[in-house]
């Protein structure tokens, strides 16, 4: 058995080391062909042009090749703007003719840019599109005059020229990416599937059978944290720090630098060519890796708590949700060339479910469009409170919930590291609640723009501003790097306990109107303290157990753990009636006096 | 103000100093030479094991302290004068006090075997003993328990997790044979079995061996037997604290003798805990009741006479739990070792002999008396009712499902355990509890 768990280690360990390595692996080279395929036609040749010691040249690394495509997007951006910037020289003219008549007018242009070439027309027309507002205007200083043409001429740089000329922030990030990836070359493109079974393969294989045998090897079914605080990966020790990293590079290459990571999705190609008929995006590969996670890890779980049918009905929950509506159910629709839904991500925490291409798509998709559509309404307006009513938020945090589902499984090794201090609590409140009336501001936002087709709300605030600001440091930031990165420095749940927002909203029905309570047994607490380590949310369990109390939290996400590891049968996870259940601290055994405390 | 000074910062000493805080606005000073702050006994195991570390086994932030005005003192005191009501401490310093409260808790018994001052002998009391364990078993490869007890049993569960392996002896018949009854007993020596615990039943120490070093190399029973080990655990029982006033006017027995309001023979001097001993105490209770709940219920009470309300002690129905590696006792009412006269028992033991449940009942009243519960959690409120409002055996047995406190999902034993009382008592039978839709799907 010993000998079995060791070589699944090896076997582990040789596969994460060669998932690290094919980063490495592919050499690039960028065809005229590649460029001719993903850049549009008017682009081409001023690409080309300057991109001469790029094309056909043989790169080993990504890295050099990324450093030069981004030379090569600002150079054509500086050329670009120099050639259709309107110059000094110009905007004096333009002042000039303007100010002596004391009134701006749009037709002073013509005499101006009367060229017949296609820079000075560009000027001229991006003039008008851009200025327009300036037109009759009436100017009583030369220097407002000059304010207001600088203003126009810093939006057609900035928003004219290189969108048409060049390569905007957003294009060169997609290029860059699609480049690199269709310039990869080398074993992962041609054995893709042969890197699969490398390296998924033997992390798969090696994880299972390291796993299996603790059955055996652990002794009897029961609680087993035996080293716990003693071990380099689960008390913030070498392993856990080196984990740690791994996780936050990966998310920040995942959101922010995708183009790095190109081996690693063309690796999955033929998966995601499997699934749903196409080749794999970041966030197939995304997918992929994180259902992986939560099923291996899960198997982890099943066989840590088998003593304990709560936690493996759980288990199998998250297990299912994960594999079945966040992974293939997704990616089966878009084969199916229906929308892609996952049927139990819920807003807020689903942020961009009202973003306009979503509304759109959904709509625009017929029947089933409309009734996913109505689906996701109608589990915020009733699925979540009716559910919570019933169960405790539970329901979804631990038993659905793709996050939850990490955290459970993948993060179970980490659930000791959550802070229980009262200062830590009192953050908490803050911070979660402040993520949902940002979610909740930012959507009123979106929603104002779709309806209202202006992008100022209460004239000051730009909603596509906010919701990119939401996406980049609530949605990638916190929920993905903080949120698994640091899985081993501060627990498993630092998203769904200091950022979801839908958390935050289950947490409320919970706290207020639910029949869910951690049952504390009358005095029989020993305040030892187990329930309060070993709860991943950082509720100080104890606190109540041991005034006899009842725990009602609204972070209470239900993992069961609390009552699985306290020796002493004090705490039970109930839905019982609401009457008695905000109890009065009473503890048994002492008939001296009520001993309320 | 009044100045209560406190003897102990343990689950007693630090009960009593919250409820004063809460009762009054009196000066309070916790003494404690063993650590700064107040943590939980029963858990030193969790932090060898690695479960915990010791700052997750108290039970207070350090700042609830200051917070609560609750002065803590880390000294050992060397003496108090009762007349002058002052409190000498080994550094040489003092303090006075209004009213004292005596905490100090108890200490292993050590019956002077040959040996057992040897270095790698030991017993597991204090947060120092968990010091000292964890420097005496480094390296260590064989160990040796002696006494079934709790404390033995967790002894051999810490060794054990360490990878340590456990010679437990104990004198009688089976495992914590003064407290448990033998079916019970027996499956906790299963339990210990499956784990590699080498139990030897009904064995006695003759002498601790020395290794010519001044350290254990092994031991010998009373049949001759030899034993290698590098450790010894001492873990037969402990015994009240009275060092402190052993030789002074405060009254002592084997504990500090005090009355029903926990008053010692010196006014203003109380004695709560471990260390006291009820000079009448109340029917079913024994003088001496070293467990954690005790301790906690007298600090509770002590508060009140403390603070001007005298109050007497009177604990309600007995209770306690434990856990023998992975299976939980709940234990409410009296269960004694042998049935006693006039009662019988109704026993039913699960298939895989890990749960079973003892009710024992006056034979022609039917009354309940006590329950013993292995592997299955039943409510402390129920139970709390039923006994004290002595209900009989077959109203408890129909209405079991009632006490359960298993978390959801969990197997349901009460419709065997009912179908077995039906068998043994045909003329009282009670109604079987059916499986729901989802147990019948997934049993």
């Amino acid at each position: 058995m010993k000998t079995i768990q060791l070589t699944g280690l090896a076997l582990f360990i040789a596969g994460f080391t060669l998932f690290i390595v094919s980063f490495f692996i592919p050499s690039y080279k960028v065809t005229e062909g590649v460029v001719g395929s993903l850049v549009e036609e008017s682009k081409q040749s001023s690409l080309l042009e300057s991109a001469g010691d790029i094309i056909n040249k043989d790169y080993a690394s990504n890295i050099s090749l990324i450093g030069d495509l981004n030379r090569l997007f600002e150079e054509i951006n500086k050329t670009q703007l120099a050639k259709y910037s309107i110059s000094d020289e110009e905007k004096a003219e333009i002042q000039k003719v303007n100010f002596s008549t004391g009134k701006f007018s749009l037709s002073s242009l013509d005499q101006i840019f009367s060229g017949e070439n296609q820079i000075e027309a560009f000027k001229k027309k991006a003039f008008n599109d851009y200025g327009g507002w300036m037109d009759d205007r009436e100017y009583e200083s030369e220097q407002e005059l000059m304010n207001h043409i600088n203003n126009v001429t810093d939006n057609i740089q900035k928003y004219g020229i290189i969108s048409q000329f060049g390569f905007d922030k957003y294009q060169s990030k997609y290029l860059k990416y699609a480049i690199v990836k269709e310039a990869s070359q080398g074993s992962i493109n041609n054995n893709s599937i042969l890197w699969i079974l490398l390296t998924y393969g033997l992390c798969i294989v090696g994880g299972i059978a390291y796993l299996l045998p603790n059955k055996t090897l652990d002794g009897p079914a029961g609680i087993k944290n035996n080293g716990i605080f003693k071990n380099a990966m689960s008390n913030r020790g070498w392993l856990g720090i080196l984990t740690g990293t791994f996780l936050i590079v990966f998310y920040i290459l995942l959101y922010f630098y995708p183009e790095y990571m190109t081996a690693w999705i063309i690796t999955v190609d033929p998966i995601s060519q499997f699934l749903k008929g196409s080749d794999a995006g970041r966030f197939f590969l995304y997918g992929f890796m994180y259902t992986l996670a939560i099923l291996v890890m899960g198997v982890r779980m099943l066989i840590k708590y088998r003593h304990s049918k709560y936690q493996v009905a759980r288990t199998f929950s998250v297990m299912f949700f994960q594999t079945a509506f966040a992974f293939l159910i997704p990616e089966i629709l878009l084969r199916l060339n229906q929308p892609y839904f996952d049927f139990k991500n819920i807003w807020p925490l689903d942020y961009d479910f009202f973003f306009e291409n979503e509304l759109n798509t959904l709509v625009q998709s017929g029947g089933l469009g409309i009734f996913m559509l109505g689906w996701g309404l109608g589990l915020i307006a009733l699925g979540v409170p009716i559910f919570v009513y019933f169960f405790g938020k539970r329901w979804y945090c631990s038993w659905v919930c793709g996050c939850g589902g990490l955290a459970e499984t993948l993060g179970d090794p980490y659930r000791q590291l959550s802070d229980k201090s009262l200062k830590a609590w009192k953050i908490e409140r803050w911070s979660i609640h402040g993520v949902l009336v940002f979610a909740v501001v930012m959507t009123i936002g979106v929603l104002y723009t779709y309806w209202t087709g202006s992008s100022q709300l209460f004239g000051v605030v730009d909603t596509y501003q906010m919701r990119s600001v939401y996406g980049a440091w609530i949605g990638a930031g916190f929920a993905g790097v903080v949120g698994t990165g640091f899985y081993p420095f501060m627990g498993n749940r630092v998203w769904c306990r200091f950022g979801c927002p839908l958390a935050a909203y289950l947490g409320i029905v919970q706290k207020f109107k639910s029949r869910f309570r951690i049952t504390t047994n009358g005095g029989q607490c020993i305040s030892c303290g187990n329930c309060s380590t070993y709860c991943e949310m950082g509720i100080d369990v104890r606190w109540y157990a041991q005034r006899g109390q009842n725990i009602i939290r609204s972070s209470c996400v239900g993992c069961g753990v609390c009552s699985s590891v306290c020796p002493r049968g004090v705490l039970n996870l109930e839905n019982r009636d609401e009457d008695g259940r905000f109890n009065q601290p009473i503890l048994l055994g002492n008939d001296s006096f009520k001993v309320s405390n | 103000m009044q100045h209560t000074v406190i003897i102990g910062n343990g689950i007693a000493g630090i009960t009593a100093a919250r409820h004063i805080r809460k009762l009054s606005d009196n000066k309070i000073t916790v003494i404690s030479g063993e650590t700064d702050h107040f943590f939980s006994r029963t858990a030193l195991m969790y932090i060898y094991m690695g479960h915990m570390k010791f700052e997750h086994t108290k039970p207070y932030e350090d700042w609830f302290w200051s917070k609560n005005k609750i002065d803590l003192m880390k000294e050992w005191v060397s003496s108090i004068d009762f007349d002058g009501k002052s409190i000498a401490f080994k550094n040489g310093s003092s303090l006075t006090y209004d009213q004292l409260i005596l905490a100090t808790g108890s200490q292993s018994n050590f019956f002077g075997w040959p040996g057992q001052d040897l270095e790698g002998v030991q017993g597991l009391y204090s947060y120092q003993d968990l010091e000292l364990m964890e420097a005496n078993t480094k390296d260590v490869k064989n160990a040796v328990i002696l006494g079934g007890g709790l404390i033995g049993v967790e002894m051999a569960e810490m060794l054990h997790s360490r990878g340590i392996h456990v010679t437990y002896l104990i004198r009688e018949a089976h495992f914590w044979g003064n407290m448990l009854p033998k079916e019970e007993g027996t499956l906790i020596d299963n339990h210990l079995a499956e784990h590699g615990i080498d139990l030897r039943a009904e064995t006695e120490l003759d002498e601790i061996l020395d290794d010519g070093n001044g350290r254990v190399k092994g031991i010998k029973t009373k049949d001759g037997k030899i034993i290698d080990c590098q450790f010894v655990g001492l873990t037969v029982g402990v015994h009240p604290n009275i060092d402190l006033v052993k030789d002074s006017k405060v009254e002592t027995d084997r504990g500090i003798l005090v009355d029903e309001n926990l008053q010692t023979n010196v006014p203003d001097v109380y004695a709560i805990g471990d260390c006291a001993q009820l000079k009448n105490p109340p029917p079913t209770r024994r003088p001496i009741e070293a467990v954690w709940y005790v301790g906690r219920m007298m600090g509770e009470t002590v508060a009140h006479s403390i603070t001007g309300n005298k109050t007497k002690y009177q604990p309600g129905v007995w209770f306690n739990s434990a856990k023998f590696f992975d299976i939980e006792y709940h234990n409410y009412g009296t269960v004694l070792p042998e049935c006693p006269e006039g009662c019988s028992e109704f026993y039913w033991e699960c298939h895989d002999k890990k749960k079973c449940i003892k009710v024992i009942y006056e034979t022609n009243s039917l009354k309940v008396k006590g329950v013993n519960l292995f592997g299955i959690r039943n409510r402390h409120e129920v139970w709390d009712q039923w006994l004290s409002q002595g209900k009989e055996l077959d109203y408890i047995i129909e209405n079991l499902p009632e006490a359960n406190f298993d978390p959801e999902f969990f197997t349901h034993w009460e419709g065997e355990i009912q179908e077995k009382f039906n068998n043994e008592f045909p003329d009282r039978s009670v109604s079987v509890r059916k499986k729901g839709f989802l147990e019948k799907i997934f049993a």
